[in-house]
């Protein structure tokens, strides 16, 4: 009897731009059930991770309590981690974040962890732009505590026991670009074409990057009637675009036919570039998005991809101006003012 | 592409990569597995009903299994399959209750069998439970045939193959040894109802024109022969100074016989480049071990005699040109002399047939070869049968073993009045492996060992003995270790697409990045578009469709470690672990 993974890989699998392999960025082998939605996203993880050639020790991935928040420790094993407390994560992210801002910064929640205990410290870190890929793996339901009715199940989904929720479901991605979130996705864990894109989209975003993700719980919420299960999000998926990002500009400016695609650039050298599948939508139009995901709503379907992205997004830092520096880089020298300043600073009190 | 039909029978055979190369088909997972579990007569048992002659098998076989093996392609080596079977023969219990004895009641047929080699025993064990009358034949003083008379007793003991060769035996066969058949004709004459002719391929190649040839004649010998006269005790010393020409494995067994006889001096001479040399690595390996340097693009030129008596050989020395993948052998002018008291040709066999009359309706091709069906192995004369390398020219044990297999089988339904063109099929079984959560009836886990080496005894002792085998065997532990890196891989990965929920939970848990989930496509471009590139064209894609998405499974056979963790992953157990046996046909079930 063994659980364990064997220490092979496929020998074909090319090492990426830093001459890494894709096994660096694995973790520990899963304890989540069987096919749960999670361990794909995990598995999304690591692939964009892995094509993005990010160090691992240049990444910092940060989790609350649940079955979703468990999951950092099956992906990027050689990076920073933080399991925190309960709806706590962004409190911890933020802190963080502040203290080094060198480090990129994944937020891993669940939609007990941000939707219910955690909704107060989730909507303040959007309204202060933290500098995260904030991931929501959402399936509707407290997995880890058995399969409670969570606050983002949708009114009318019907539980594994059979009954019917009676209450609204919170609809985070609407929620975000209320709350003025500068980067808004929705994916599902079964399309990891769709999924992996976003992803890089998402870490490389300056500002705070949504992704809401529909995870299915195999165990709890994957029986019929239920709209966050595999069969009901494949039913009722619609895409706004086919999605890429595009590591460097030059590659692009080559393109001859741009057809439908649109390119928007991001802060850095890279660019999403966007195949628009939905009519009377523009990614950098935030009514635009705001229409589409009400629209897709009252129509029962499930609307995925890039939502919406503000191309001028400010991260805290920038907000509050502090220094290239990281902080936790700042030594006391460089922090005591000299005695001619002080007694300057001092003189102005007087 | 179409989805992948698996119950044609040699689907997944075919992933079972060992057994796949094996001629005979050797259930070889099977047979490890029990040798981990420390079942070695239970494990000879499947080899002996496949291959016949385990214990001489496990020691010197070519072993096409393991440049097939999967575990070479997922890291440096693959298992070391040959040597495990020599371990389940060194430790089994006797084993001579469960060999059946002469069958209870004859068929009334008659078979003759020329040559008592590793083809002609095959067809007799295959033969005799089902009552056959078996003659076999041969000029040699018992049998065995050049496993007797060629490979060198620090191979192979003689003991492991008289024992082996015993078992047939005493299965009612009737020996006829020191008995050259020097007439077809005759033989036919005396009323068996097939003959086999498994005599072998018993003539080494000379250089008849090269000069010196004749003056030289005593201390130039032919390998084969010289071989034989050695292992029959006529031939019990060589001078120190040997040149041993030729780079087969012939060559080696001369070399590392002439050590023992006393050469000091003994050099391989061959034309080809060193890394075109035909014979097997590992051999090449021992004879370098044993202090016997290798001299490559060396072609002979002549016997050099002194006051009539042999003094060495000159060669010329030539450079190899390669021109669109040709290689040709261009002289350079240098000529150098090596000095020699002996000098063995080793450059390769051929077959001779002097006693098969050409008038009696068995064909002979334009090289001197009969003209045989390539699947029944039956001749012009349809009375008359061939295998092992007296059929297609010189191979090895196990392909004389697999011939005999399938002639045995020509010779059976000839017998009984059928066309030996209907053959039958494999006999085989798939078989769930699931005994609980996370509990698998075989050992899924991957070891991350790498091969064990078999221990040598000390050099000094095997040179001054050449009875004395070098090869020691694996001991129970390190048999243990070494059976334990077989990926198992006849537990086949059985995908149910009606099950599936599309879940990825499989592809992502995959360690070798086997699974993935997409659109159909023709092979070659869907090999292109996979989660991992399939580039290894001869392993087979395993499509199947039937899913909500209308997408595709493929799965490359190619890197499947068999771990089960897709199964073990999978929600609904849409992949399931299932253990397939193969079975290759033979004329009885034993
Ligand atoms: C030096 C050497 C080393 C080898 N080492 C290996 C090895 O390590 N592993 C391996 O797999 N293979 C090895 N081989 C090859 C292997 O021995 C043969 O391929 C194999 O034995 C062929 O089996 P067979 O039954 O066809 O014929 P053989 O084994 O050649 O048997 C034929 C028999 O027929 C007898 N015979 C022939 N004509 C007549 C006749 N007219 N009347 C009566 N008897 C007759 C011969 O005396 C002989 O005993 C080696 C070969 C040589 C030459
Ligand atoms: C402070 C606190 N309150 C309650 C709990 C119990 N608890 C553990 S996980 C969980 C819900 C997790 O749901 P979600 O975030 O959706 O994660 P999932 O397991 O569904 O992935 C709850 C309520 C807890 N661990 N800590
Ligand atoms: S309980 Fe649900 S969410 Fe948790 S591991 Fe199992 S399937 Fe996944
Ligand atoms: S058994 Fe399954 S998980 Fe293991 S290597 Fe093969 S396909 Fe992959
Ligand atoms: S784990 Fe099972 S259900 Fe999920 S995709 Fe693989 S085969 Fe299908
Ligand atoms: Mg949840």
């Amino acid at each position: 009897m063994t659980y364990a993974r064997p220490t092979f890989r496929n020998p074909d699998l090319p090492l990426n731009k830093i001459g890494r392999a894709r096994k660096e960025y694995e973790g520990a082998i899963s304890t989540l059930c069987a096919g749960c939605g999670h361990d794909s996203i995990s598995g999304a993880i690591i692939q964009a991770c892995y094509e993005m050639a990010i160090e691992p020790h240049r990444l910092a991935k940060l989790s609350g309590i649940g079955c979703s928040s468990k999951t950092p420790t099956y992906f990027l094993g050689q990076s920073h981690g933080f399991n925190s407390v309960h709806g706590r994560m962004p409190s911890v992210a933020t802190g963080a974040a502040m203290a080094n801002r060198d480090l990129i910064y994944l937020g891993v929640s669940g939609d007990g962890d941000t939707a219910s205990i955690g909704m107060g410290q989730f909507v303040h870190a959007i309204r202060r732009n933290l500098n995260i890929l904030y991931i929501v793996m959402n399936n509707g339901c407290y997995g880890l505590t058995k399969g409670q009715d969570s606050a983002t199940a949708d009114a009318g989904s019907i539980n594994k026991s059979g009954a019917e929720n009676q209450f609204q479901g919170i609809d985070l991605c609407g929620l975000g670009l209320e709350l003025g979130a500068t980067f808004v996705a929705r994916s599902f864990s079964g399309d990891k074409q769709q999924l992996i894109p976003l992803i890089k989209a998402g870490l490389t975003h300056p500002g705070f990057a949504l992704i809401d993700v529909v995870s299915p719980c195999v165990t709890f919420n994957n029986n019929a009637g239920s709209t966050k299960s595999y069969d009901y999000t494949r039913e009722h998926m619609e895409a706004t675009a086919a999605i890429d990002l595009v590591p460097y500009r030059e590659e692009i400016l080559h393109q001859q036919d741009k057809g439908t695609i649109k390119y928007i650039p991001l802060h850095d050298e890279s660019i999403i570039a966007v195949n628009k599948l939905a009519a009377d939508w523009d990614p950098l139009d935030k009514s635009s998005a705001m229409r589409k995901l009400a629209q897709a709503r009252n129509e029962h379907e499930i609307l995925t991809g890039l939502i919406y992205v503000d191309t001028q997004s400010k991260d805290l830092h920038t907000l509050l101006n502090t220094s290239d520096t990281p902080l936790n880089q700042l030594s006391q020298t460089v922090l005591m003012p000299s005695a001619e300043i002080l007694g300057k600073i001092n003189k102005l009190y007087q | 592409m179409n989805p992948t039909d698996i119950r044609n029978p040699e689907y997944f055979h075919k992933v079972i990569d060992c057994q796949h190369a094996c001629p005979a088909h050797t259930p070889v997972p099977e047979y490890i597995r029990l040798i981990a579990d420390g079942r070695y007569s239970d494990a000879y048992m499947i080899n002996w009903v496949s291959n016949v002659f385990p214990g001489v098998l496990g020691r010197t076989c070519d072993r096409p299994c393991e440049p097939a093996c999967r575990r070479g392609r997922v890291e440096e080596e693959p298992v070391a399959i040959c040597r495990l079977k020599r371990v389940a023969a060194d430790f089994k219990s006797d084993i001579s209750h469960r060999i059946p004895g002469p069958a209870a009641s004859k068929n009334g047929k008659k078979i003759a069998l020329i040559g008592a080699g590793p083809a002609s025993l095959t067809v007799a064990r295959d033969l005799a439970p089902l009552g056959y009358d078996l003659h076999v034949f041969d000029e040699q003083f018992a049998g065995g045939g050049f496993m007797r008379s060629q490979i060198p007793s620090f191979r192979l003991p003689e003991e492991v193959l008289n024992e082996e060769v015993g078992y047939i035996l005493n299965m009612g066969v009737v020996s006829h040894f020191n008995h050259y058949v020097d007439s077809l004709n005759h033989l036919l004459e005396q009323g068996y109802d097939a003959v086999f002719v498994g005599s072998g391929a018993p003539k080494g190649k000379d250089l008849p024109e090269l000069e010196g040839r004749m003056e030289a004649a005593s201390r130039i010998h032919i390998g084969i022969n010289w071989l034989a006269n050695v292992a029959f005790g006529h031939t019990k010393e060589i001078g120190e100074k040997v040149l041993v020409i030729g780079g087969g494995n012939t060559a080696m067994d001369c070399c590392r016989t002439s050590r023992r006889l006393g050469g000091r001096d003994v050099r391989v001479v061959v034309r080809s480049p060193l890394n075109e040399m035909k014979a097997s690595p590992w051999e090449i390996e021992d004879a370098q071990h044993e202090d016997i340097p290798f001299y490559n693009l060396h072609s002979p030129l002549r016997f050099v005699i002194r006051d009539g008596q042999l003094k060495g050989m000159d060669f010329e020395v030539v450079e190899a040109r390669y021109d669109q993948g040709r290689r040709t052998l261009v002289p350079t002018g240098e000529v150098v002399f090596m000095e020699a008291d002996d000098v063995i040709l080793a450059i390769g066999q051929e077959n001779s047939f002097p006693w098969i009359e050409r008038d009696l309706g068995l064909d002979f091709d334009k090289w001197g070869m009969p003209v045989l069906n390539p699947d029944t192995f039956q001749s012009t004369l349809p009375k008359v049968f061939f295998g092992g390398d007296a059929a297609f020219g010189p191979k090895n044990v196990i392909t004389a073993v697999a011939q005999g297999h399938a002639a045995a089988i020509s010779i059976d339904l000839f017998c009984q009045g059928k066309s030996p063109a209907e053959r039958p099929g494999p006999l085989t079984n798939l078989m769930l492996q699931k005994m609980g959560i996370h509990e698998w009836s075989y050992d899924n886990q991957t070891t991350p060992d790498l091969r064990f080496k078999v221990p040598h005894a000390d050099k000094t002792k095997t040179l001054s003995d050449r009875m004395l085998e070098v090869e020691l065997g694996f001991s129970r532990e390190t048999a243990f270790h070494e059976a334990q890196r077989c990926l198992n891989c006849d537990v086949q990965t059985v995908f149910t697409a009606s099950r599936c929920i599309e879940c990825d939970a499989c592809v992502d848990i995959c360690p070798t990045t086997c699974i993935t989930f997409t659109d159909n496509g023709e092979e070659d471009e869907l090999r292109t578009r996979l989660n991992a590139p399939a580039n290894n064209k001869s392993q087979d894609l395993y499509v199947a469709d039937g899913l909500k998405t209308l997408r595709v499974m493929v799965k490359d056979e190619n890197l499947c470690l068999h771990c089960g963790l897709c199964a073990e992953r999978c929600p609904t157990t849409a992949w399931d672990m299932q253990k397939y046996l193969y079975h290759a046909p033979k004329a009885c079930v034993l």
